[in-house]
């Protein structure tokens, strides 16, 4: 199997869909001839045509609306927006109708798109081309939210949102697009191509949505984790020596109850990280899932790892990502409680 | 019976591609002085020509023709020449420095800066502006300091918005210059709030907002003519018609079909269609709109029509998508070539001034960037106070802020 960064393995899924399905296509700012700023439409338009694969104009509202007409229609659009940054422009067209279309029309009419878009930040990419929004979607009744973390998992959970009937925004942890990243900024970055999950079959697979990872086996304590901060996570595991399981959530909704209740009922205890806020992020729903559903088994409180509640600041990069040092130091807490 | 053909998508391509000729031919450039200059006070109904037109005063001699010449002073041109001078050499110096890695990001905007000084004098200082993030011309015609613009691409200790934004997103209220935003378009509806502000209070300063050809598709652009028109706002709204948004020419935002100053009709507002390369078209435009807007005549929208001469940012390549020779072929030149060369037509002007001027902006460029280099440049650790992350999320810091910004131990 060729090894794959989490661009090829993206557009890799693209190419599978659109040559499987003529009712799949793609579009979005720069996303055409030019193949997306970050090259994962790369060669769609020269090898499907125009009409397939073709840039937007800059409207992040018309981008989604006109996409949830095309999935009305029967089509099933992949759209792009350039940064998860630039997509509320889009919002009301996912939060008063991708998301209740299927609901208001007793099922008679439903949107089965795709709305990919790169999150997050360690690009120095300042406070509009860092952001985390993912909890704004999984507050929305109706919205499935993925967020792969490594190219095999890109590749087969794109396919899924894409063949899934119902609308997906899917996160693409820009960090890790060309290696993974464990937050040691001062350290040289490896490329995929030595990871085990550059391992990408060329053709059709799915990774299903609403199934968990373990990434990492463990009995002491559960992390949970998502996108780039799997990574980080795995990395301050490994580094405070502590027998961590971590758990790569991948689809945050429908969330895989199973596999995180199973998890902290083994260890007791239980951290969450990720790169958004702190306030109303999703670690408050995880935490309050573990607490609802794990109470009578946990040793410790909770502990959440995220980033600050400030607007993403362009100097303080570095402070402001959850690195593992700050995960690595909430881990030991957890395991000091008794 | 049915006689229905199928229907067929038509997504549009630009003319040319890498690899290809430039081709501009399809253009058709009205003469320099040919368009008439309308009173101030005329209605938009009677203005349904202009954006179909193209406002030029410079001919190809380098001469000022026709009735919209703002007959400027050789000073004042001069001037404005070494402002457009500067911003070159300053783009050219931060470019570099980003590829020197001392910064993260760069924009330049080679190739308008008659678009943003031309406009600058034409306006009055307390004139409010809203920029996009091609406009840094304003910043540096209304004179703010060099070494502040390079302190915040640094987003160095001195960096007047604390590192907190990506380089090249200025805010100087005390140069009437809004901060910028890094959502396209966002700026356009909110100048027109200022200026609906400022026609509540009775005051004579007008607004001024900027957005790329591109942005015009965003919601945000139909927000700011609606109001514009709909409470006469004293705003001028231009659009830079550049040709390019990133990778997608002017046609991916409906240019094609209809000119962007023609999108004005609808909304009942004027719209200018102007050489922006041309500075003293930019200018006399400029004045025009200004001067409808101080008598309360409301909005204007001016299209100004030139070329992105060279990539989006630092992080575009646009031989990907363009042919490489495709600025040099631009029919209308470069702005600050024109105005040199009509300032020497008119012989208020020579070569060695031009080049004495070019040095002297070169060496003002230097100066002020070895001085912002001993500051700090990005990645040196030079930044502000950490503790400062978490200040003017609100005005007072409550409970939960303090306490992340305790956690941190700063
Ligand atoms: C809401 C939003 N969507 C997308 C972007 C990404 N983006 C930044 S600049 C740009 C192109 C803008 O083109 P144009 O309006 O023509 O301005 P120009 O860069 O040519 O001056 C895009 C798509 C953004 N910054 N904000
Ligand atoms: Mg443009």
């Amino acid at each position: 199997m060729p090894a794959m960064n989490m661009i090829q393995a993206l557009n890799s899924a693209l190419d599978v869909m659109m040559a499987k399905d003529p009712n799949v296509l793609a579009y979005g700012e720069d996303a055409g001839y030019f193949g997306g700023v970050f090259r994962v439409t790369d060669g769609l338009q020269k090898k499907y045509g125009l009409t397939r694969a073709f840039d937007s104009p800059i409207s992040e509202g018309g981008i989604i609306a006109t996409a949830i007409g095309m999935g009305v229609y029967g089509l099933r659009p992949v759209v792009e927006v350039q940064f998860a940054d630039y997509i509320y422009p889009g919002y009301d067209q996912i939060v008063s109708e991708a998301s209740k279309i299927r609901y208001r029309s007793a099922g008679e009419f439903f949107v089965p798109i795709t709305i990919r878009t790169p999150y997050g930040g360690g690009i120095f990419g300042g406070q509009t081309h860092s952001q985390s929004p993912e909890s704004l979607f999984t507050h929305i009744a109706g919205i499935k939210t993925v967020i792969p973390s490594n190219p095999y998992d890109a590749k087969g959970l794109l396919i899924s949102a894409i063949e899934d009937d119902d609308p997906v925004v899917f996160f693409e942890p820009k960090r890790i697009y060309n290696g993974p990243f464990s937050g040691h900024h001062d350290q040289p970055v490896l490329p995929w191509a030595k990871h085990p999950a550059s391992d990408v079959p060329e053709g059709h697979y799915t990774v299903p949505l609403g199934k968990a990872a373990v990434v990492r086996p463990g009995n002491d304590l559960t992390v949970l984790a998502y996108g780039t901060m799997v990574h980080v996570s795995l990395a301050a595991a490994a580094e405070s020596g502590i027998d961590a399981e971590v758990i790569d959530l991948r689809t945050l909704v429908p969330v895989d109850i199973d596999t995180i209740v199973e998890s902290v009922k083994k260890t007791g205890r239980c951290v969450i990280v990720h790169e958004a806020p702190r306030t109303s992020g999703y670690g408050a729903e995880l935490c309050a899932l573990v607490q609802e559903n794990c109470f009578w088994h946990l040793e410790a409180p909770i502990a959440r790892v995220t980033g600050f509640d400030t607007p993403y600041p362009h100097a303080f990069e570095w402070h402001y990502f959850p690195g593992p040092k700050r995960v690595g130091e909430a881990m030991k807490r957890t395991m000091e409680t008794r | 019976m049915k006689n229905r053909i199928p229907l067929s998508l038509r997504v549009p391509e630009p003319k040319c591609r890498p690899g290809d000729k430039p081709d501009f031919s399809a253009l058709k450039l009205p003469e320099a002085g040919s368009v008439p200059r309308p009173e101030i006070s005329a209605h938009a109904r009677e203005l349904l020509e202009y954006p179909f037109t193209l406002i030029r005063v410079l001919d190809a001699k380098g001469r000022a023709v026709g009735p919209w010449n703002p007959k400027l002073e050789p000073e004042t041109l001069r001037r404005g020449l070494k402002h457009m001078l500067l911003v070159r050499v300053y783009d050219d110096r931060m470019y570099r420095a980003q590829r020197q890695g001392k910064t993260s990001f760069y924009m330049k905007s080679t190739g308008e800066e008659a678009v943003a000084i031309a406009a600058a004098y034409a306006l009055e200082r307390d004139d409010m502006c809203f920029p996009s993030y091609r406009q840094q011309g304003l910043l540096i015609a209304r004179g703010y300091p060099l070494i502040d613009m390079m302190n915040q691409v640094y987003s160095n200790v001195k960096d007047p918005v604390k590192g907190r934004q990506l380089p090249i997103m200025y805010s100087s209220k005390e140069y009437n210059f809004f901060t910028i935003s890094g959502n396209l378009g966002t700026q356009f509806p909110q100048a027109v709030g200022w200026a609906m502000a400022s026609a509540y209070k009775g005051d004579d300063r007008i607004a001024a907002s900027w957005i790329g050809d591109g942005t015009t598709a965003e919601g945000d652009f139909h927000y700011a003519m609606t109001f514009a028109s709909v409470y006469r706002a004293p705003v001028i709204l231009n659009v830079v018609n550049n040709q390019w948004a990133i990778s997608c020419f002017q046609g991916i935002a409906g240019g094609n079909e209809a000119t962007f100053a023609s999108k004005a009709i609808g909304y009942g507002l004027p719209g200018l269609r102007v050489d922006g390369n041309d500075f003293l078209a930019v200018y006399a435009a400029t004045q025009w709109a200004a001067a409808r807007a101080r008598a309360n005549f409301g909005a204007t929208m001016i299209e100004l029509y030139t070329y992105r001469a060279e990539a989006h940012s630092t992080s575009d390549d646009p031989s990907r998508y363009r042919p490489a020779d495709e600025a040099k072929a631009w029919p209308l030149g470069d702005p600050v070539e024109r105005l040199k060369q009509h300032l020497i037509a008119i012989g208020e002007w020579s070569e060695e001034q031009h080049q004495a001027a070019l040095a002297e902006a070169q060496e003002q460029v230097r100066a002020a960037n070895k001085e912002a280099e001993a500051v700090g440049v990005l990645g040196q650790g030079n930044i502000p106070s950490v503790k400062t992350m978490f200040e003017d999320v609100y005005k007072d810091m409550p409970w939960h802020l303090r306490r992340q910004r305790q956690e941190t131990g700063v």
